[in-house]
């Protein structure tokens, strides 16, 4: 820097103070980076389960092995199920870019009863599991497998309630930009479950019935 | 960083205008991810490699590759939003995510193998 | 019969036989803290304070005043968690020989696990966040961070983990696994009592509150900075709180992964981390020095920041070195991710594992001194003032290097063999740990404490406080390492060896001395609150200071900034008063506000409810809490009414109050 640039005259043509208020911070600027960051923080949640799974895949105890239990049909279903409602979320953000109300709610209740159809399959697969004996208690292996599947299954229930309640503010308020923000929010975690799933079905299930 | 602060005012001047997703990038991710997916199912399931190594490392390519469409497709990260921070958040969290699981796998492996006299065999035939 | 169920079913697992009736050392803090709670209650209520508490505090999203909690709440568990120190040298220093002491072992263990769980989790990190929520907003020129509501939320939730805690102390008991709850200790067929329950539910929810800060700060760096302050011209405090809660969102979901492992293991049976059925005890330890290494940093980057800045400001020159100082900042965040095998070397890993995580650690010394030559080289030649923050730098400096040499001789895998467990690591990172982060604190309170609340601290009491903690600190650990070389281990409730009890009077002196020293810091804030007519600065900069904190009224109004300041250089203050920036008196403008809410105290009151349930087996008390919490949460999202505008009227006249009080001081 020139030593002039600290001389007085020079000095007064910067503008010290923003007096036209024009850097007026909208609430909520912040919200989609904000929930990002949660993200981020969740993918260790699950990536200290995914850790934990590796230690203990193999610790198990006399009881039941993977091949024994995974029955990869109904893992393609429901790996089928969460796809298609990744797709139908992404028509849902279309239809609001376009600002159409309805066919954003169309779309987000299509979604929302993937979602219920994928934890209703994965309900009824710990059920069986558990009645054949092959229940959390049963080894390390089985409860690092139930919990990190289990996770996964309780944030896609979080955000079947959050589409709910999402539904009823879209009733109530129309496509206003809270909504909007709202929508946005839940399209990152939505997609980022598919994420994860696909991390549990490679190398819980796939890998699981190879070993 | 020069640019901070025109992107400030960016911020803050028009922050309707969220990045414009397109039904073609939505369905060019889902199709190819149901590709993605497919494949190593069927490999699996029918065992059409003959060889569970190789199948494995197949499969765990297709995953990653996977990841990365859905990242770029569906949660939309590029290098433009939010100035690459959701760019640069994820890349820090990837690397994280890769040192959490391979270093327990690599440290509780190397415990087992230093500590226990056992095998793999010997464990799942504990009580 | 039946009413015994019903009984059950009531209170759980709570009987008369869970209240501590028959230990007369908890009966006597008991009646004492009643005594003490009561009497503040009452004051609250005479005075008729509780809707000015609900409206101006608890129910406040102002990060200033958040982080004014945070600091109280930090102070009055450091008083408890000291107490906790007392006692363990105390009985360290009695009980040889034949004298078994007056603490018994399962009390003993409880408080060395209550010290290290408060210090570090109710007292280090509530200090931490408290400072950096009072202080960054204002270096980077913002009204408030990036999310109101969740800063409220997070302070309550950390006040309800500390609540646990403290009523563990008189209800049932507290964990005795040492500071990180360890298997198997807590698993549940060695501890079925409560203690490790107290402990996971208390850390859980505080852990969440904890993360919940670490994303909004994050978010409130990135988008909230002034026009002009790109990522390098922020100041060097702004840039360590960013690093530290970077750490703090990336290492608490570990924690809270393998605390909730924990936890199913002990109500659902699950089998991660027994010894039967193929669970792994160690694990449990992987992933908590997953977290527990990157927290060090967590803790010391700020402070690493506080003195930063207070060297600067008391050598009147800029910081030597900024951007070798941030890519430091950055690269400690970094490698402290490779680093946390150091805690467990002897757990049996081989040579490969040892030696990477021993160099890891070694090489993680190397920006960390760095970082101490440039402040050597700021106060080179600089004209430097010995107010009471600057001394707490030197004795920083001094205390410090010792603790991190300790640390790279620690890190060496075969000295960390003989080394490991004993009291010369208890001495190690006491000496990081009170001489890195605890100085820091105290130089960061003193240095701010004017910006604050518009007068400074106390000197003579603050040079009690200061010369109590340096002196008692040096007495309490040096013997401490000592005794650590000869092999004493830590954790004792008695010791066998008599020819070491010398180094154990003395550790207990210097306990004594560092009592002093609270003792003068509680002192120099009463005196100073009733001096503070004497002791008043209208300038709003005191200390000369060079960062955009200084550049508005002290205290600061709610807005912070009547007009947002435009950056131009680093030091962006001073760089203002160098080109003579002349403050803007009128065309002020509305202002836009978020609004408080209670909804954050309602849900921390929840939490700590459902962590009581679940701790006791109150089955129905937990039900009703996680429902009251998921629908209190909804209800919150159908609130669209967040915000107001402060009248442009209002803001004209707390700025002319501000404009006469300055041409009064000049």
């Amino acid at each position: 820097m020139a030593a002039d640039a600290l001389t007085e005259p020079h000095a007064t043509e910067l503008s010290f103070y923003d007096t036209e208020d024009a850097h007026h911070h909208e609430a909520g600027g912040s919200t989609l980076l904000g929930f990002w960051i949660y993200l981020m923080s969740d993918a260790l949640i699950f990536a200290t389960l995914f850790a934990t799974y590796g230690v203990l895949s193999t610790a198990y105890a006399g009881g039941p092995t993977p091949r024994e239990i995974f029955e990869l049909p109904l893992v393609a279903v429901n790996t089928a199920l969460l796809l298609t409602s990744s797709i139908t979320y992404g028509f849902a953000v279309i239809a609001m870019q376009e600002n159409k109300l309805r066919a954003t709610q169309l779309w987000l209740a299509v979604t929302g009863l993937l979602g219920i159809g994928f934890v209703t399959i994965e309900l009824y697969e710990f059920a069986s599991l558990i009645h054949e004996g092959a229940t959390p208690m049963r080894s390390a292996f089985l409860s690092s497998f139930f919990t990190l599947v289990a996770t996964h299954g309780l944030h896609v229930t979080f955000g079947i309630i959050w589409l709910g309640v999402m539904l009823v503010q879209l009733g109530q308020r129309g496509l206003i930009p809270e909504n909007r923000r709202r929508i946005m929010c839940l399209s990152m975690f939505w997609h980022f479950l598919d994420v994860v799933w696909i991390g549990v079905f490679t190398f819980v299930y796939l890998l699981g019935v190879l070993r | 960083m020069n640019d901070a602060i025109h992107s400030h005012a960016d911020d803050h001047g028009h922050h309707d205008e969220a990045p414009h997703f397109t039904r073609r990038g939505y369905l060019i991710g889902f199709l190819l991810s149901v590709v993605l997916t497919a494949v190593p199912f069927w490999l699996v399931m029918t065992g059409a490699l003959h060889d569970a190594q190789a199948t494995a490392i197949v499969i765990v390519a297709f995953a990653v590759v996977q990841i990365l469409v859905h990242t770029v497709c569906f949660l939309h990260v590029n290098t433009r939003a939010e100035n690459g921070w959701t760019l640069m958040a994820y890349v820090f969290t990837a690397v994280i995510v890769l040192i959490v699981i391979a270093g327990s796998l690599w440290i509780m492996y190397h415990l087992n193998s230093n500590m226990m006299p056992m095998s793999a065999a010997d464990m799942s035939a504990q009580p | 019969m039946f009413d015994e169920s019903l009984t059950r079913a009531i209170f759980g697992r709570l009987t008369f036989e869970s209240f501590p009736i028959h230990e007369p050392i908890l009966l006597v803090t008991f009646a004492g803290v009643v005594l003490g709670g009561l009497g503040v209650l009452g004051v609250v209520t005479k005075y008729r304070l509780w809707g000015w508490l609900w409206r101006e505090w608890f129910t406040s999203i102002d990060h200033k005043k958040i982080g004014i909690m945070y600091i109280i709440l930090g102070i009055v568990m450091l008083l408890r968690g000291f107490a906790d120190a007392v006692m363990m040298r105390t009985q360290q220093a009695m009980a040889f020989g034949g004298n078994p002491g007056y603490l018994p072992p399962h009390h003993f263990d409880q408080v060395f696990t209550a010290h290290g769980t408060i210090m570090i989790f109710f007292v280090a990190i509530p200090l931490v966040v408290g400072l950096i929520n009072f202080v960054m907003p204002l270096q980077i020129g913002a009204r408030d961070v990036a999310f109101p509501f969740l800063n409220n939320l997070s302070f309550w939730l950390t006040v309800a983990g500390a609540v646990l805690v403290m009523i563990s102390l008189f209800v049932g008991e507290f964990s005795t696994g040492g500071w990180l709850n360890y298997v198997p200790v807590t698993n549940l067929q060695n501890s079925p009592g409560t203690g490790p329950d107290y402990y996971l539910w208390a850390l859980q929810i505080a852990g969440i509150g904890t993360t919940l800060s670490g994303i909004n700060m994050i978010a409130t760096v990135i988008k909230m900075r002034a026009p002009g302050m790109t990522m390098m011209k922020m100041p060097i405090f702004v840039w360590t709180a960013f690093c530290s809660n970077i750490l703090v969102v990336a290492i608490f979901p570990v924690l809270t992964a393998a605390f909730a492992m924990l936890m199913l293991d002990r109500y659902v049976g699950t089998n991660f981390f027994t010894n039967d059925l193929g669970g792994n005890p160690m694990m449990y330890w992987n992933l908590v020095w997953i977290w527990g290494h990157p927290e060090v940093y967590v803790l010391v980057l700020p402070a690493f920041g506080i003195y930063s800045e207070i060297t600067s400001t008391f050598t009147g020159k800029r910081l030597f070195g900024y951007s070798s100082m941030v890519y430091a900042t950055v690269v400690i965040t970094i490698l402290s991710w490779l680093v946390w095998l150091h805690h467990f070397f002897t757990m049996g890993s081989g040579a490969s594992v040892n030696s990477f995580f021993g160099i890891a650690t070694m090489v993680i010394s190397i920006p960390t001194g760095a970082k101490i030559f440039n402040w050597l080289f700021t106060m080179y030649r600089g004209r430097i003032r010995y107010d009471l923050p600057m001394q707490w730098v030197i004795a920083f400096m001094l205390t410090f290097t010792v603790g991190g040499m300790t640390g790279v001789l620690l890190a060496v895998p075969p000295a960390d063999f003989v080394l490991h467990n004993s009291l010369f690591l208890v001495a190690h990172f006491h000496n990081v740990i009170i001489g890195g982060v605890v100085f820091g604190l105290f130089a960061g309170i003193e240095y701010w404490f004017p910006k604050a609340f518009g007068f400074k601290l106390d000197p003579f009491w603050g040079k009690v406080h200061f010369w109590g903690w340096v002196i008692g600190y040096w007495v309490a650990w040096t013997p401490m390492y000592v005794a650590g070389l000869m092999g004493v281990t830590r954790r004792l409730q008695h010791i066998e060896d008599p020819s070491t009890q010398p180094l154990f009077i003395i550790a207990a002196i210097g306990v004594a001395i560092i009592a002093v020293g609270i003792l003068g810091f509680v002192i120099q804030i009463a005196v100073s609150i009733i001096n503070r007519d004497k002791l008043r600065d209208t300038t709003g900069d005191p200390w000369n200071g060079r960062t955009l904190e200084w550049s508005t009224s002290s205290p600061p109004p709610a807005y912070n900034f009547a007009f947002t300041p435009q950056v131009h250089d680093l030091d962006a203050w001073y760089d203002m008063k160098d080109r003579h920036a002349q403050r803007p008196v009128s065309g002020f403008r509305p202002i836009h506000m978020p609004r408080n809410t209670g909804t954050g105290v309602i849900l921390s009151a929840l939490a700590a409810a459902l962590g009581f349930g679940m701790i006791w087996y109150m089955w129905w008390l937990a039900i009703v809490s996680a429902v009251g919490l998921l629908v209190v949460s909804i209800l919150h999202t159908f609130n669209y009414n967040r915000d107001y505008f402060i009248p442009a009227e209002e803001v004209a006249q707390s700025e002319d109050a501000r404009t006469t009080l300055l041409a009064a001081g000049a």
